[in-house]
């Protein structure tokens, strides 16, 4: 557990909490990623204007946070091509079936005790799990 | 004006959150998930810390306000009950989240700072999340013909 950092995860958790409290005071929307970016890939598309603005802040956030702090935080990824590819279908399709995903259900439908959060974020967590330890440890992707 | 400054003002602090914790850095996420192996407990910390916050801070809202502050009514999710869909599309998701270790919050947060790897996985989920609402209309399409 040397990797152990709970004290920088527990204040980035809290900054996440603040984002969404913020967009649900000034929207009532919910901060489900997977739902602002889904809303701009439907046929008729709404609302284009908050979901464009978050999702820019989104990906301006962390090279600004790198800068304050003086360095890049570090990204490794490992998966192969054909990887990021099958796994990114099925975070796209998934998210979208199960309307919902780590910050969606995870996060504000835990703390709405929605009843159908609490069950998909138990499911994608198992299913989650369950595939590192398969590609990981039994067969090595 | 404040409608749009507010989004992006949400949408930076929730980039900064991903960036804090390290939950941009798919290394870190799958040492969370990998319970079998060299464990990392870091990500319960900031699902316990975000869970928190917006608890107390829905809570807050709900006492002071019947209506956000540039929207006409509050919007929460509409779908009730527990469905073959909403449990079978957490399977698909959970399956890719452990194959690669990125969601679709951390895969856009990433995409300024390691854009090479991490564009390949954001294309393939917009095409995947664009499919899905194809499959859907076509399927509303199929139906309204019955």
């Amino acid at each position: 557990m040397e990797n152990f950092t709970p004290v920088s995860a527990a204040l980035g958790g809290v900054l996440i909490g603040l984002s969404a409290v913020l967009l649900w005071l000034t929207h009532g929307r919910i901060a489900g990623i997977s739902g602002i970016v889904g809303g701009l890939l439907t046929p008729r598309t709404r609302d284009v204007g908050w979901r464009a603005a978050f999702i820019l802040g989104l990906i301006a956030g962390p090279p600004i946070v790198a800068a304050l702090a003086g360095g890049m935080p570090p990204v490794a990824v490992t998966s192969s091509a054909g990887l990021l590819i099958v796994g990114g279908l099925l975070v796209g399709y998934g998210t979208r079936l199960g309307s919902g995903c780590t910050s969606g259900h995870g996060v504000c439908g835990l703390a709405r005790l929605s009843p159908r959060s609490i069950v998909a974020t138990g499911v994608f967590l198992t299913a989650a799990i369950t595939t590192v330890l398969v590609t990981r440890h039994l067969i090595g992707v | 004006m404040l409608q749009i400054v507010t989004a992006v003002v949400a949408g930076l602090l929730f980039g900064a959150g991903l960036t804090v914790s390290q939950m941009v850095n798919p290394a870190k996420v799958i040492g969370f998930l990998d319970i079998g192996g060299n464990w990392d407990p870091s990500l319960a910390f900031v699902l316990a810390g975000a869970v928190g916050t917006v608890a107390l801070g829905f809570l807050f809202v709900r006492r002071r306000l019947s209506a956000p502050l540039f929207a006409a009514a509050f919007d929460p999710p509409s779908a009730r009950g527990i469905d073959r869909n909403l449990v079978f599309g957490a399977v698909l998701f959970g399956i890719g989240w452990g194959l690669v270790g990125l969601c679709p919050g951390p895969a856009l947060a990433a995409l300024a700072i390691a854009p090479a790897k991490v564009a390949l996985f954001v294309a393939a989920m917009l095409a995947g999340m664009a499919g899905f609402a194809v499959f859907q209309s076509f399927a509303a399409r199929r139906k309204q013909a019955r």
